[in-house]
């Protein structure tokens, strides 16, 4: 689209925002206008969504200057921002389960001040659905609606207010492609209004497919801008600054089968089935990556395994022998590891130091434990060796673990872990929220810990993680296994299919 | 701009914490003023009563035993984030399990010491049981059921008192007749009973549970994070059973040196509310045991000095008053700490990355 060249809505000069161990924003400037989608490209940590949150009014910048229209401003609150028509769709969204959309649209909004008038409130709330194709029902129940509904309110609560800037933070990843086909065509009716949406991705290809310009985040500043047509090599070159190493996968010719699952049910937490029938098996020394949307059953599969869920039914051998009745104890002595999804609330304590965090599956035996007496000296040297052989970077042992960064979080993980060489490695987005090198760090462990005989379960929204390091690809949908696939065998449009659930032949 | 730091961090620390207190005490000053009383003649009176004589540092000891064990009790049970409100009723339940004993048994002294002892921690054990069980296995909330057991804890003390246990010489006021002599407790110094050396070893024990015991480390485990306690695979129900009676029954020894050592009688009222205070005296202390000795001697002088300067016509409830305030201003301080702690690491970042500049 050619733009005349127009003042900017909105312009942001020399902003600065640091947070203890982290400069999220080191001097940013940013011009946005009416009418265009502009992108923030950026790897996590970038400095993205720091940066919408201080224009948000989330957050208060350190140093730089916030203009609208000319006239500098001070954004004290959210508040201030919606009032200037800046509105923020935040990744977790603030939405109350409880009440009806229209409901949720009012809910702390400056009008009406005394009387609620739902009719005439949910008649509106339908014309701007239907004006920008966000279909939702005014009167349903936000817990009723599924994940790409409840976006729709987010960005109707938005629109409701009249927003100027629409921010938009990372809104595909919790989308099928068909929902992500939906959103961007609200975004371009909302964007041909003179409006400006804002949008937040560190995906390439949606960034090409919806933005008018983009601009690249690293490090906490600016490093570039382009158009959308420039090739993806370059932004991710821009992106991440270093040509992306690409991890050497050496296929191994497969091993014996050490884990094996048949027709495995398990509960969710809410009572339904979320794992039906999934029956798979493991190889020695192999990777085994599980594609699908996030919330299909991937969870509850990983924990059956690990033993923190009691399968309501199938069968599930290690090493040929039947583990269904063992403790997630138990199963861990005999060599099954398991890096969960929640890094800082289940896989490691916040609130303990990184020796505290190394002991947590063997703090009650030998060498750590000898009778009730739990050795500091032993805690303190397995913590040694996990910094030491996995790059921890740490002020000391006494940390909390809560102050490291999620890169040396996940290596401390991983490492305490992996240090006993296990059979079977479970991982559950074990790259989410790291940067480009820790990926890659994580990416390598995890193959050489398979060429080393490990096998590994691993579950990742990332497709590109799956393809670089999996030897086959399994897809989940709706808590079944759609099918089963060597990596070298299927296309990445194959198991996007398969993720939404339509199979092919 | 604050710059570096001019002091070292363990000094800002106390600096801040003692500022609490002294605020506490400068609020307290001002109801004092309001209320038409000299403030300062009231703490001066206040500090007399509570630490200006051999008699009132021995009757601030013997205050402070109580407050160290129920206080041990509650740290316990909230390092494992179990909040067990119920040290009141769990002093009681100990003081009657050992007031049957005193009153019902003919033992020579060598056994009947260890039984009171045994017994009133078990009693008060038994007593933290309940709730733990009824949260175990039926999810119930243990604040409200440790709450509501220390009303029918009080309630049955009246029962024995004004019943089969009542003391026929002493018309109807509310207490048991005396102890024989073999069920009082031995004194140290003064009046102050052996129920000190009880409390310091148990604050040795339990420090020494928590740092240096893979149970210690699974408790405090627990408390942090309960999903990572499950991950490790931890048995949460277990353990709740565990320290909840073991929370109850360093309780249970607060009410037998109560009965054993102090009046050796049981009679109602037998607590001004330590079981309560035990919770602000746990909390100020940060749940270290060590701190909750301390903490239970300051907060013993202070009831103490409250109890003394009731004669001179000031309410004694501005004591509690105090001690309230204490809590308030502890917490919001910590509020503070938290602050200072984050904008020292944000000089750190910004000096380390030379932003801005």
């Amino acid at each position: 689209m050619s733009r005349t060249v127009s003042d900017p809505l909105v312009r942001l000069q020399g902003i600065v925002k640091t947070f203890p161990g982290v400069v999220a924003n080191a001097g940013i400037d940013l011009a946005i206008f009416p009418g265009e989608v502009l992108a923030l490209l950026g790897e996590n940590g970038a400095g993205k969504s720091t940066l919408m949150s201080i224009l948000a009014g989330l957050y208060r910048p350190d140093e730089g200057t916030i203009l609208f229209g000319g006239e500098r401003v001070e954004l004290r609150s959210p508040r201030d921002a919606i009032h200037r028509g800046v509105g923020m769709v935040h990744q977790h969204f603030r939405l109350v389960d409880s009440l009806t959309v229209a409901e949720n649209i009012l809910l702390g909004w400056r009008e009406p001040r005394f009387l609620l008038d739902l009719r005439s409130s949910a008649a509106h709330v339908r014309r701007l659905a239907d004006q920008y194709g966000l279909e939702v029902d005014p009167a349903a129940r936000i817990w009723q609606l599924s994940v790409g509904e409840r976006q729709r309110v987010e960005i109707l609560k938005m629109l409701y207010r009249n927003a100027r800037v629409l921010i938009l933070d990372e809104p595909t990843a919790i989308l099928t492609p068909q929902e992500v086909e939906q959103l961007f065509r609200a975004v371009r009716r909302i964007r041909n209004e003179e409006r400006a949406v804002l949008f937040i991705s560190h995906k390439l290809d949606e960034v090409r497919a919806i933005a008018d310009r983009i601009v690249v985040l690293r490090a906490g500043r600016v490093v570039g801008q382009s158009s959308p047509q420039a090739s993806p090599r370059d932004l991710a070159q821009m992106m991440v600054g270093h040509d992306i190493p690409v991890a050497p996968k050496r296929h191994l010719p497969p091993g014996a089968p050490v884990l094996e699952a048949r027709g495995l049910d398990v509960h969710g937490d809410r009572g339904p089935l979320a794992v039906r029938g999934v029956s798979l098996q493991l190889r020695r020394g192999e990777i085994l990556g599980i594609a699908g949307v996030a919330g299909n059953g991937q969870r509850e599969l990983l924990e059956a395994i690990a033993g923190l869920r009691f399968p309501a039914g199938g069968s599930l051998s290690f090493n040929a022998t039947d583990i269904a009745s063992l403790t997630v104890r138990d199963r861990w002595v005999r060599g099954l590891a398991y890096i969960p999804e929640d890094r800082l609330g289940q896989g490691l304590v916040g609130a303990f130091t990184v020796t505290e965090n190394a002991v947590l599956r063997d703090y009650d035996r030998p060498p750590i434990s000898r009778g009730a007496i739990f050795n500091w000296t032993a805690a303190r040297e397995k913590a040694e060796t996990i910094v030491n052989a996995f790059h921890v970077h740490s002020a000391s042992l006494q940390v909390s673990v809560r102050h490291l960064s999620g890169g040396n979080q996940q290596r401390l993980l991983f490492g305490r872990e992996v240090l006993t060489a296990p059979v079977v490695l479970l991982a559950m987005h074990p790259t989410r929220g790291l940067d480009v090198e820790a990926t890659t760090t994580v990416h390598r462990l995890l193959i050489d810990l398979s060429a080393a005989g490990t096998a590994i379960l691993l579950v990742s929204e990332s497709l590109d993680e799956l393809l670089a390091v999996s030897d086959r690809i399994a897809v989940m949908h709706r808590g079944r296994i759609v099918g089963v696939h060597p990596t070298t065998e299927v296309s990445r449009a194959e198991i996007g299919l398969l993720m939404t659930g339509s199979a092919p032949s | 701009m604050a710059g570096a730091a001019p002091f070292p961090e363990w000094l800002e620390v106390v600096a801040i914490r003692g500022g609490a207190g002294m605020a506490a005490l400068a609020v307290g000053a001002i109801f004092l003023a309001a209320t038409g009383h000299d403030p300062w003649r009231a703490y001066r009176e206040m500090m007399i009563g509570a630490l200006g004589s051999p008699f009132a540092i021995e009757q601030t000891i013997i205050k402070a035993i109580p407050l160290m064990l129920t206080g041990l009790g509650v740290a316990l049970a909230f390092t494992m984030g179990l909040w067990n409100i119920g040290a009141e009723g769990q002093l009681v339940a100990g003081a009657l399990a050992a007031s049957w004993l005193a009153l019902t048994a003919s033992l020579p002294t060598l056994v009947m010491l260890p039984g009171l002892i045994l017994l009133g921690a078990a009693g008060g054990a038994a007593w933290a049981f309940i709730p733990a069980v009824l949260k175990t296995f039926v999810g119930v909330n243990e604040i409200i059921s440790t709450l509501m057991l220390n009303y029918i804890a009080l309630l049955w003390v009246d029962y024995m008192v004004f019943g089969s246990w009542a003391d026929p010489t002493a018309f109807s006021f509310p207490y048991s007749r005396p102890f024989p002599p073999q069920a009082h407790f031995p004194v140290l110094l003064g009046d102050i009973h052996i129920g000190l050396v009880l409390a310091l070893i148990a604050a040795l024990l339990l420090a020494g549970l928590l740092q240096r015991t893979h149970w210690g480390y699974e408790i405090r485990t627990i408390g942090a994070s309960l999903p990572a306690a499950r991950y490790a695979g931890m048995r949460v129900r277990r353990n709740v059973l565990l320290v909840m009676a073991a929370s109850g029954a360093l309780a249970g020894l607060a009410g037998v040196g109560e009965v054993s050592g102090v009046i050796h009688r049981i009679q109602q009222g037998i607590s001004p509310g330590y079981g309560f205070t035990a919770i602000i005296v746990a909390w100020v202390a940060r749940l270290n045991p060590w701190a909750v000795i301390l903490v239970a001697v300051l907060f013993a002088a202070l009831l103490n000095g409250g109890f003394v300067i009731q004669t001179a016509g000031v309410p004694a409830a501005i004591a509690y008053m105090i001690q309230a305030l204490v809590l308030f201003l502890v917490l919001a301080s910590e509020h503070l700490l938290r602050r200072v702690r984050r904008r020292r690491a944000l000089s750190q970042t910004r000096a380390a990355l030379q932003v801005g500049r």
